[in-house]
């Protein structure tokens, strides 16, 4: 089986981290956020992966290579010297999609989920038709676009309504598609949309439907979805028991959902949780406090500091009793001074902070 | 050359009195919160009571034998320091003279002219208590000599903008001799500001006084109407209340009598180089522990704790309290007595009262913490720093007037990981969220 990742653009909504690592590589749960794709793609006998994206493809495919062995696939770049849009990619990358009759996985690389490619499949062969859109169960569906049935199907689409006024129902695209190869005639080579121009024509002839997602799903291509991303995702490893996570019988862990690389090194008397995620060769001092926040390789929270709903960049050092909070993003190598107060800062790669953010703010 | 000592004027040794001017219950609503708990000159700064500093720098002069502490707080306020200060100097009398109804500074020391002029003194020292600076009396004094002076004023510059809050002082550069005095003018008169603190000749300063009750009774003072900037102040924090009921009688050595002496051709400043600032607000209680605790580091006291990887001097530790090794206090911090300071605890220019205590990993910055208040673990309780030049204790945020310096006033509770900024806290709260920029009731 084949599958194109959407990557795309330079994952601005991602600032300050993606000025230093393109967003795919940018570690969510500790490993690159495409990597959490491709072993689930793998894991289903994927083998051919392309990834269409329009920039900076030469740091990725160093990074890249080693997956191809670990994974056992071919991963391969789809350069758009033009951004295509999200239907565009597909037609570009027709040659791999197309090269054989079995259907091919979409996804858009800023989902994070519970992939469920093996049903996904077994779904989308068993109702014979174009093609499977994933779709969620949103709680507000006034903000996306909506899918609606037909009448007389549990999973044929009837049609898109984006943003809705009056409730029509709460499944929403979750950017996750299994197509079979005949859709990429649907496709022109100039930039399109799929969800606007290729799923409405596949819905007319009636070739679509729709697959209910189970447990979690989050668009983390920004700084605060990606925290309550990691929430969503801690979460569902603790629901499995997941070696990955820190046991809760650590003194210094507090209400779980805790994720420490073994080369991490912990402080005494520090509380560390809930949601927790804290990379490799992180130095956490004695007596800080660790919550709702991601520590990235490499970065020093020194003693009694306090940390919450923050992303600390790689190598980045936060002081002693400084108090970050309220979706704070340090880039690359950034200082925290000494009892410094961070509210919503979201400072540039290679900064030092030596007085009190008040009040949300980017600190170039 | 050998130095003559000066004769005073009735011949013999120049026998010195000294007056300390404490105010009263009703003028000290800018100290709150504190002051609903202990009058202002008894809160304790550096350790010691405001007021207490103004007396240790008295006892530096050793011809003072009598010292009057002028105010109307009740008689029972001031009995333990006055037993204090019997007890640390025997050979100083310290007496309390309280007035019934408001005088004004002149009018009190008036009042009490039987009491001051007692043994014939040639001069008296008149200390307000509300000021804090290093009080050079002795060279006050010998200006005073040098110049056979009726009156001698401190004062000290500060920047344009800041004078016409005080008053202002002309003086000939060369002479030292005061032309022109003007009591918080509408316009820049000169930056060279009256400290609080001043020497008179018992000849002079008496007959002045009685001359300005005698003006005042034929012609009552204008009725003058506050600034604009006056009045925005007014309603964002408490003011010392004006008297309203004031009558004749009040006279006030700033607006009443100084600018007459200024003409008198005898009135002299001594303009001191050293720290000066007012305890106004409660807030600069703050700045001025930092500046006594600095003049004690730079005198080597004793009282100071030693300097270590986490003591950054100066800072004061009362004996009875405890504090965890680990926890990293200064620069400018005072702890009171039976305060407890746990584990990896940062303070920092903020000044923790008796019975406090403070929990694990907490941070307190250019803050107060009243009596018997609890601050929770990893809590933040935060103020923000005034520049060294600024005389006011109170900053503009997001176009807001906030109050700098963060005051917990007694027995409140922080909860664990809060953060308070900028707030003042009045007595017995409990805050269990994060505040900031507002005065919690």
């Amino acid at each position: 089986m084949k599958a194109l990742i959407l990557v795309g653009g330079f994952g601005t909504r991602l600032r300050p981290l993606t000025l230093t690592l393109p967003k795919p590589l940018v570690e969510f749960g500790n490993r690159p956020m495409i990597l959490h794709q491709i072993e689930a793609l793998a894991a289903v006998g994927v083998k051919d992966i392309v990834l269409a994206v329009n920039y900076r493809p030469e740091i990725m495919t160093a990074a890249l290579q080693k997956y191809e062995e670990e994974y056992g696939v071919n991963i391969t770049f789809s350069v758009e010297t033009e951004p295509l849009g999200t239907a565009g990619p597909l037609k570009l990358a027709e040659k791999i999609l197309g090269k054989d009759d079995s259907p091919f996985f979409v996804l858009n690389s800023d989902v994070i989920c519970d992939y469920p490619f093996n049903q996904l499949v077994e779904f989308h062969n068993s109702h014979g038709n174009e093609g499977t859109i994933v779709v969620t169960k949103v709680e507000e569906p006034s903000k996306y676009g909506v899918i609606v049935h037909k009448p007389d199907h549990p999973s044929r689409i009837d049609r898109f309504v984006e943003k809705p006024v009056e409730f029509v129902g709460n499944r929403i695209n979750a950017g996750l598609y299994i197509l079979n190869p005949s859709i990429l005639k649907r496709i022109e080579l100039r930039p399109t949309s799929i969800e606007q121009e290729t799923f409405p024509a596949m819905v007319k002839d009636g070739q679509l439907h729709s697959f209910d997602l189970e447990g979690f799903w989050m668009d983390v291509g920004q700084p605060k979805d990606f925290l309550s991303g990691t929430c969503l995702y801690l979460t569902s490893l603790t629901k499995k028991n997941s070696k990955l996570l820190t046991p809760a019988s650590e003194s210094f862990v507090n209400g779980g959902n805790v994720m420490i690389d073994p080369s991490a090194t912990i402080g005494k008397n520090c509380k560390i949780g809930p949601n927790v995620v804290i990379g490799p060769n992180v130095q956490i001092g004695d007596g800080v406090r660790l919550q709702r926040c991601v520590l990235l390789q490499g970065c020093k929270v020194k003693e009694h500091a306090w940390v919450k709903s923050t992303i600390v960049g790689w190598n980045s050092t936060v002081g002693r009793w400084a108090r970050l909070e309220n979706v704070s993003v340090l880039g690359d190598d950034v200082t925290i001074g000494d009892e410094v107060y961070c509210n919503g800062a979201s400072v540039l790669p290679h900064k030092s902070i030596k007085a009190n953010v008040d009040s949300p703010s980017i600190i170039m | 050359m050998l130095q003559v000592p000066m004769r005073g004027k009735s011949g013999g040794t120049p026998n010195t009195k000294a007056v300390i001017l404490v105010g009263g219950p009703s003028r000290g609503t800018r100290f709150r919160p504190l002051s609903l708990d202990l009058p202002k000159p008894l809160f304790e700064v550096a350790g010691h009571p405001i007021i207490s500093h103004c007396f240790a720098a008295i006892t530096k002069v050793p011809e003072i034998r009598e010292v009057f502490i002028v105010g109307y707080y009740d008689e029972a306020v001031f009995r333990d320091f006055i037993k204090d200060c019997s007890r640390t100097n025997p050979n100083i009398a310290v007496r309390y003279l309280r007035e019934y109804q408001a005088l004004g500074t002149a009018g009190g020391l008036y009042h009490f002219r039987d009491a001051i002029l007692k043994g014939r003194p040639d001069r008296f020292f008149v200390l307000n208590a509300d000021v804090c600076c290093s009080f050079p009396l002795n060279e006050m004094l010998r200006l005073f000599e040098e110049k056979d002076a009726e009156a001698v004023i401190l004062g000290t510059r500060v920047p344009n903008d800041a004078a016409t809050n005080f008053g202002c002082i002309v003086s000939d550069a060369h002479s030292k001799r005061v032309l022109h005095y003007v009591e918080k003018p509408e316009s820049h008169i000169s930056n060279l500001i009256n400290c609080g603190v001043y020497l008179f000749s018992t000849e002079a300063i008496f007959p002045s006084i009685k001359s300005a009750m005698k003006r005042r009774s034929d012609r009552p003072r204008l009725v003058s109407y506050p600034s604009s900037d006056a009045l925005t102040d007014r309603q964002t924090f408490p003011q010392e209340d004006d008297d309203d009921g004031e009558t004749n009688e009040v006279i006030r050595l700033e607006q009443d009598i100084l600018s007459d002496l200024a003409d008198s051709r005898q009135f002299y400043v001594l303009e001191t180089k050293d720290f000066w600032r007012q305890i106004k607000t409660a807030g600069s209680a703050v700045p001025a522990n930092a500046l006594y605790l600095m003049k004690a580091f730079q005198t080597q006291s004793e009282e100071l704790a030693k300097p270590s990887a986490n003591i950054l001097p100066p800072v004061f530790i009362h004996p009875t309290a405890t504090v965890d090794p680990s926890a990293k206090l200064g620069p400018n911090v005072s702890i009171g007595p039976r305060v407890n300071v746990g584990a990896g605890v940062r303070i920092k220019e903020s000044i923790i009262l008796e019975d406090s205590e403070i929990r694990h990993d907490a941070c307190i910055l250019y803050s107060i913490v009243g009596w018997g208040s609890r601050v929770g673990a990893w809590a933040r309780v935060e103020g923000t720093p005034t520049p060294v030049r600024e005389h006011s204790t109170s900053i503009v945020k997001n176009g807001v007037k906030v109050q700098s310096i963060t005051i917990l006033g007694k027995e409140c509770a922080v909860a664990d990981e809060v953060k308070i900024q900028n707030c003042v806290c009045l007595p017995f709260k409990e805050l269990k969220r994060d505040v900031s920029n507002e005065v919690i009731m």
